[in-house]
């Protein structure tokens, strides 16, 4: 095995009663890249998100992660191993602050012994975190309940959840959606920082448009399969994509 | 110390001296035990989100364990009294341990049919003394000595879980209430989380159990009871959820409150009822947020 791949999907397949939302799905991830993963409704991906994070048991198929079986694992275990998965519909501790909702993973046990969880100074980790993912650290929202906030951020409290538990690998599902065009124009470059650091990404996108302008991979899924992986500028070419997702004959 | 917390600890600490007759103690100490068992409740309930009907069984096994070791065994009650309330706690968990993934009703449910499952064994095989319970356990030396264990024991409680539920502890709690999926994938157990804290609300209702066999010297299956159940979480409504605070004044005021409809006989059950569907259908929010508000309004005033 290619030891620049981080995370390998072998034939995956999950049904639910008579639906097969996932079918034979097989990919690699590659160390420090972004994949994005497109697909019209329903297709599977929030499931493949699912499957990789334990939410979901595979009917069939396997998943490793640098030689290590991920599933059977449960999901606080795989997010123990450094992957870790934002929500398509954000999930808030609604009676906690922003800050207070970073305190559940720093205080995880992949974190408690280290900077941030017992050790140093916790609020200004958490600060920081915050920060990174563009909530002003001057002003007031870092305390406020995460209940008064508008959807842009509960995306980036997802975001900031995940960053917190110092991950290998993030899984963003549809981290664009709900927000508006500047909002995305502000966390593309979050986005890619994180690239840079050296961290591995998979996003679930509908938003192609700013999708193509990061990721160095696209999967393209439908119903419940994969119908093609290439880099952005080859799908964007592709008859089988504009057929099955864009809806063009 | 804020002005209403001094209110609250020295009001608790001179009730004793305030009523006249030994009888009343009596009361007021039945009214601590429910107190107990109230702020087990709610910190179930409005920390964790796990609402547990539970308090019958944890007052069972609770008291039978400080009665069996008393009476088989001669132990004191100084040691009977912690051994049921650790080892309780250790049962009760391990009983409830295999609702705990279950959500909202079921774990209710199964923790409400526990107690009535100890009682009909302990009939059915006649053992622990069955039907007639075990009698002539130890007791306390005197009233002074049961008021006064228990009262400040009550404010170490409800002090110690306010605390709890801001430390980090208790952060995850409230953050697996809010949204558990969300606390398991940030790589924390969730189970093993809602097992520490099952733990800590099911000893808290073995002492109560083990205190009451103690303050009767006598157990029986009557310590089953669904009472135990029931009661603290009307003492829970009255008080105001989640306050930690308001559900040892809403048992306290509803203690003394049932004993003094007693002359209306059969009728006693009517005004209580009515009085308790009433407070719910109102939505008052209960007596110590709506006491919180006026304070706060009152504080204001002052400031002006
Ligand atoms: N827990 C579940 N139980 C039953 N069916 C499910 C479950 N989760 C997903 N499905 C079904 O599996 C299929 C794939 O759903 P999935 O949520 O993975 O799609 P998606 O690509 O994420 O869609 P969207 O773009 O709308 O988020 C759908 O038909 C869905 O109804
Ligand atoms: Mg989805």
């Amino acid at each position: 095995m290619n030891k620049d791949v981080i995370l390998q999907v072998k034939g995956v397949s999950k049904s639910f009663g008579g639906v097969k939302a996932i079918n034979h799905v097989s990919f690699d991830l590659l160390k420090g890249q972004i994949l994005g993963i497109i697909g019209p409704n329903g297709s599977g991906k929030t499931t493949l998100v699912n499957l990789i994070t334990g939410f979901v048991k595979a009917d069939s198929g396997l998943i490793f992660s640098e030689g290590k079986k991920l599933i059977g694992l449960p999901p606080y275990k795989i997010a123990g191993l450094g992957i870790v998965r934002t929500f398509q519909i954000p999930r808030p501790y609604h009676s906690l602050s922003a800050m207070k909702n970073l305190v559940v993973p720093l205080y995880s046990s992949r974190i408690v012994r280290t900077i941030g969880g017992k050790l140093g100074d916790r609020d200004t980790v958490a600060l920081d975190i915050l920060e990174e993912v563009g909530f002003e650290r001057d002003a007031h929202i870092p305390y406020k309940h995460a209940s008064a906030f508008p959807e842009g951020f509960l995306k980036r409290l997802e975001l900031a959840r995940c960053l917190a538990l110092r991950p290998h690998v993030i899984i963003m599902d549809e981290l664009f959606s709900g927000l508006s065009v500047s909002e995305i124009t502000a966390m593309i470059p979050i986005i890619e920082k994180l690239q840079m650091n050296g961290m591995t990404l998979i996003m679930v996108e509908h938003r192609v448009r700013e999708l193509f302008q990061i990721a160095h991979r696209v999967m393209v899924m439908n119903f419940g399969e994969k119908i093609a992986e290439d880099v952005p500028d080859e799908i964007i070419k592709s008859e089988i994509v504009k057929q099955a997702y864009m809806g063009v004959t | 110390m804020s002005l209403p917390t001094v209110a609250f600890v020295l009001g608790l600490l001179i009730i004793p001296l305030a009523v006249t007759s030994m009888a009343w103690q009596k009361i007021i100490i039945i009214a601590c035990i429910f107190a107990f068992l109230a702020l087990s409740f709610d910190f179930l309930a409005h920390f964790v989100g796990i609402v547990c009907l539970g308090g019958a069984f944890f007052t069972g096994v609770g008291g039978y364990i400080s009665g069996l070791l008393n009476s088989a065994f001669g132990l004191p009650l100084v040691i009977t009294i912690p051994i049921a309330t650790i080892g309780g706690g250790v049962i009760c968990t391990l009983f409830l341990l295999p609702c705990l993934p279950m959500r909202g009703i079921y774990f209710a449910i199964v923790s409400l049919m526990y107690p009535l499952l100890f009682a009909r064994v302990i009939q059915a095989l006649n053992i622990f003394g069955g039907t007639d319970g075990l009698p002539g356990l130890a007791t306390f030396p005197n009233i002074w000595v049961e008021l006064y264990l228990i009262l400040p024991l009550i404010l170490i409680l409800t002090f110690g879980l306010r605390r709890l539920v801001n430390e980090d502890f208790g952060m995850v709690l409230r953050a697996i209430k809010d949204n558990d999926q969300a606390v398991k994938a940030s790589n924390i157990n969730i189970t093993w989380f809602k097992m520490k804290a099952v733990f800590l609300a099911a000893a808290i209702g073995c002492f109560s159990g083990a205190y009451l066999t103690h303050l009767y010297g006598w157990v029986g299956i009557s310590l089953f009871a669904l009472d135990f159940s029931i009661f603290p979480i009307a003492a829970t409504v009255v008080g105001g959820v989640g306050t930690l605070v308001g559900p040892v004044i809403g048992a306290l005021i509803l203690t003394l409150f049932s004993e003094m409809l007693r002359e209306f006989g059969p009728l006693r059950v009517v005004f209580y009822s009515l009085i308790l569907a009433g407070l719910v259908i109102l939505n008052t929010g209960g007596l110590v947020p709506y006491l919180q508000r006026k304070y706060h309004q009152f504080e204001r005033w002052i400031e002006i």
